[in-house]
């Protein structure tokens, strides 16, 4: 997901709920989208300390964490958030994920329940500070109340009250107490100096453990009374449709209950994962491709091209530009042209759901990212209210924006299934590997073309950028939420608002979004998984056209951008320091740099590469982050060695390719990803700061990529002009 | 037909088609859910088990293949073998779902080397995919259950 998701003006997000929701068949008046999506939520009762925040009679807490957790760590930041506030005893601390519930739930960014963009920490800062200081505040009236002293002489310490004359007790002591009290409405936040936890190495995952023993649940692990498996036959080609099926052999295997038409293909439903797996290949579908993408990826790169260069007229929208770019031709300018390929997500977990449906009553029980949007497009099936749509969060084996869609595309598949099979039966669909791989929504193929012209001292004085590019917001649900004059910011953002173009007089920024019947998506720092390296390598080819070192240009352009570019200054000055830039690099290895925000989160990489058996091997990766205050130091280090490994990834290997418009990679025998022996050392740096928080999910992923371009291109190695590196 | 195979020290009769990937058969019949499924043609690990101590892709080993045979998954660990609170200390999870096969590998790992080298750990882990990336803090999880100094 996207910043641009907390930037849009509510007008905006009430449109597209309003189309989401009026577009189908629940026509409801204009209100606001929260509460167009929370109709029909039942009332449900929190407790005495609100939906944050639970205590057990033992006095354990038990922090709810409105956002998913994939991985990024954000469950055990909002619980730390919280814990602080209360000053609750945080090595006892519990961790929860919430339900589906608009009302309560709401990303206040987003006014959807949903996490993307990483914005929990960012969005949810205040909320869970106020959620913790008023537990505490209910803790300390109660204490003041049974003491007959003032609140201001009672104290709380690790889940212990005291008071004056040695008086104390536990949270459970008072807690039938506490939970009598009224909370207060606008709670005193401590000053931040006097944070004990927040900042700190002990704010640990609450989750290692069950994760390190198998026993986290994640939707692949449901089992319930009477539960189906599904798997279904999908078309193909994107766009295709089931025109026949025959199901009579896959109805004969051994296991398999039944055999269906859904609007996404055939369902082969049975009694377990084998079984509907060998029902499906005695399936036969015969498809009707007649609106089909039957385009090569090859094809569609070479359409973009002919598109860049003004061969083909496509509706072309302007941002960031400004003054007079006029021809640019001669010794001076020069030209860069960048192609990148969709890319999978390839979580671990397959894309997976249970749901059961009883009349119209829908109950589903999975990974949900947007609870809200999957409430919506279910409640579109069953024909009932969002709010009625149960939605119990379960732990998800990784998304990286996957789980995040417009259309609950496998949410929706599994409601059709579980709606024909009915009676509130269980049924979990499964993906398989290959499904998954093959099931689109890619981060879209992408085209750059860039023409700089520099002045006599090396730096640019007019930048022409051109970017064709599939829009996933455009034709959408989102398209009114997610597109402003014509323009869809997550498809240029990281060119769009780039220090380097506030340093230059003359900018001519356009984007062309042609369309395909290929889905695409939000792939893990989004547009800044191109237009990193369009912006980044651009950057070090000017520098060495210049003869200047790429960190001293950077300097100067970052300089001349003004206080725009002082964070990116001071990440950059870090990570120069912290892999000592400048002094020789051993072994034939050389270095490479790179500075890129996404989010409002700054991350400068420092890489060392050297071209092993064909293949760049980075040996070491310096990250450093400016992320505002920093939450939980420990898991931000994660998400930036993380976030590099991932992104590092689909630099040296990623790819999806289509032939005749046939995905060509199945599984990771053929999408090759990043493995241990690839993965280099990281030093991870977090740059001291008292801003707000910004998230650290996505932005540690696509600084990378220039960085080992940048480094090659140190060695004297060709330019990179086109991503995977490694290309077979 | 009916096999007879023994897991986590438990002998278990099952009931499946002599095909079925015992992957399947933990899953979908015993409920064991702690190994799981991935790729489902031996290329990402987290269907890793052990069987007769090696460490076995479970989702290409056809269960009529294995009765008799010692099976351990994650959950015959009992949360109580020092990779695990290596894991832990370490906290290697991010999303978690491939760590259970990534521990059965390094636990594999351990028995057989007590003091991995770099490349001993890049060779018997390179077949376990993590795509949150832990691969850092997994080595260094490893290095630490074993005793070995930070490279």
């Amino acid at each position: 997901m996207n910043a641009i998701l907390n930037k849009f003006v509510p007008s905006r997000r009430e449109a597209m709920i309003g189309t989401v929701v009026v577009g189908g068949t629940l026509a409801v008046g204009a209100c606001s989208p929260t509460q167009l999506m929370a109709l029909g939520t039942p009332n449900t009762d929190f407790g005495a300390f609100g939906p944050f925040v639970k205590i057990a009679p033992d006095g354990a807490v038990t922090a709810v964490s409105k956002h998913i957790e994939f991985g990024q760590g954000t469950a055990t930041g909002l619980a730390a958030i919280v814990a602080e506030e209360m000053d609750a005893d945080w090595d006892s601390v519990k961790i929860e994920l919430a339900p589906g519930n608009t009302k309560v739930y709401a990303n206040t960014l987003m006014g959807v329940q949903g996490t993307g963009g990483s914005t929990a920490i960012n969005e949810a800062w205040e909320q869970m500070r106020k959620a913790g200081a008023a537990a505490r505040a209910m803790f300390v009236q109660a204490a003041a109340a049974q003491w007959n002293v003032s609140a201001d002489q009672v104290v709380v310490k690790n889940g212990v009250v005291s008071g004056p004359g040695g008086k104390s007790a536990t949270f459970a002591q008072l807690l039938p107490a506490a939970a009598k009290q009224t909370p207060p409405q606008d709670p005193k936040l401590k000053d931040p100096k006097d944070f004990t936890l927040i900042g700190t190495e002990r704010v640990a995952r609450k989750d290692s453990h069950a994760k390190s023993t198998g026993a986290t649940t994640f939707t692949q692990d449901v089992y319930e009374p009477g539960m189906l498996t599904a798997v279904v036959a999908h078309s193909p080609r994107f766009g295709g449709k089931v025109k026949s099926f025959d199901g009579s052999a896959a109805k004969a295997v051994r296991g398999v209950v039944d055999v269906f038409q859904v609007p996404t293909g055939v369902a082969v439903v049975a009694n377990g994962v084998y079984a509907a797996r060998k029902g499906r290949d005695a399936l036969k579908v015969e498809w009707d491709d007649s609106k089909a993408e039957k385009r090569s990826s090859d094809q569609i790169l070479a359409d973009y091209k002919k598109i860049a260069s003004g061969a083909t007229k496509e509706d072309w929208v302007k941002f960031d530009s400004k003054g007079e770019v006029g021809e640019l031709s001669g010794a001076d300018v020069s030209h860069f042209t960048y192609d990148f390929p969709y890319l999978a997500h390839a979580t671990m977990e397959p894309m997976n759901c249970v749901a059961s449906v009883n009349g119209n009553k829908a109950k589903l029980k999975f990974a949900s990212q947007i609870p809200s949007l999957d409430q919506v497009n279910t409640a579109l099936v069953v024909a009932n209210l969002p709010g009625s749509v149960e939605i119990e969060t379960l732990y998800a084996g990784g998304s990286f924006g996957r789980r995040a869609t417009v259309d609950s595309d496998y949410v929706v598949e599994c409601v059709h299934i579980a709606k024909h099979i009915g009676g509130g039966k269980p049924v979990k669909l499964v993906w398989t590997r290959e499904d998954d791989m093959t099931g689109g929504k890619y981060r879209p193929l992408c085209h750059h073309d860039i023409q700089v012209k520099v002045g006599k001292d090396g730096y640019p004085v007019a930048w022409r950028h051109r970017v064709v590019i599939q829009s996933f917001m455009k034709g959408t649900a989102m398209e009114s939420m997610g597109v402003k004059n014509g323009l869809d910011a997550t498809t240029v953002e990281g060119v769009m608002g780039s220090p380097y173009l506030k340093a230059i007089a003359a900018v001519d920024c356009q984007v062309a979004t042609p369309k395909s019947p290929v889905t695409t998506l939000w792939w893990r720092s989004v547009g800044a998984t191109h237009t990193a390296l369009a912006m980044e390598h651009t950057i070090d080819q000017l520098a060495a056209k210049a003869k200047i070192d790429p960190v001293e240009y950077r300097r100067t352009l970052y300089t001349r951008a003004g206080k725009d570019a002082a964070r990116h200054l001071a990440v950059l000055n870090m990570a120069a320091e912290k892999a000592a830039w400048g002094t020789p690099c051993s072994d034939g290895y050389t270095r490479g740099v790179a500075v890129h925000e996404s989010f409002g989160t700054l991350v400068a990489n420092v890489a060392e590469v050297k071209m092993v058996d064909g293949e760049p091997k980075v040996r070491k990766a310096v990250s450093v982050v400016d992320c505002g205050v920093a939450v939980a130091p420990g898991q931000i280090r994660a998400q930036l060695e993380g976030g590099l490994c991932y992104g590092l990834s689909s630099a040296l290997f990623g790819q999806i390719t289509l032939k005749d418009g046939v995905v060509q990679q199945t599984n990771f025998d053929t999408y090759r990803v990043l493995r241990i022996n690839e993965a280099p050392a990281i030093e991870s740096y977090i740059l001291p700061s008292a801003n707000h928080p910004t998230g650290v999910g996505e932005p540690g992923t696509p600084v990378i990529i220039p960085a080992v371009a940048n480094a090659l291109l140190a060695a004297g190695k060709p330019a990179t002009t086109s991503l995977p590196f490694v290309k077979g | 037909m009916t096999i007879q195979l023994n897991i986590n020290g438990q002998s278990v009769a099952v009931s499946a088609d002599p095909e079925t990937p015992l992957l399947w058969v933990l899953r979908d019949e015993l409920h064991l859910t702690g190994t799981k499924y991935g790729c489902g043609i031996a290329q990402c690990g987290a269907c890793t088990v052990h069987v007769d101590g090696q460490a076995v892709r479970s989702c290409q080993a056809p269960v009529s293949s294995l009765a008799g045979m010692k099976i351990t998954t994650i959950e015959g660990l009992n949360g109580a073998h020092p990779i695990q609170a290596a894991w832990v200390k370490h906290d290697v999870p991010q999303c978690g779902y491939c760590q259970s096969g990534q521990i059965m590998s390094a636990v594999a790992l351990v028995a057989e080397k007590p003091h991995p080298t770099d490349a001993d750990i890049d060779g018997a882990m390179a077949g376990n995919i993590c795509r949150c990336g832990a691969y850092p803090r997994i080595r260094a999880a490893i290095k630490d259950a074993a005793g070995v100094a930070k490279a």
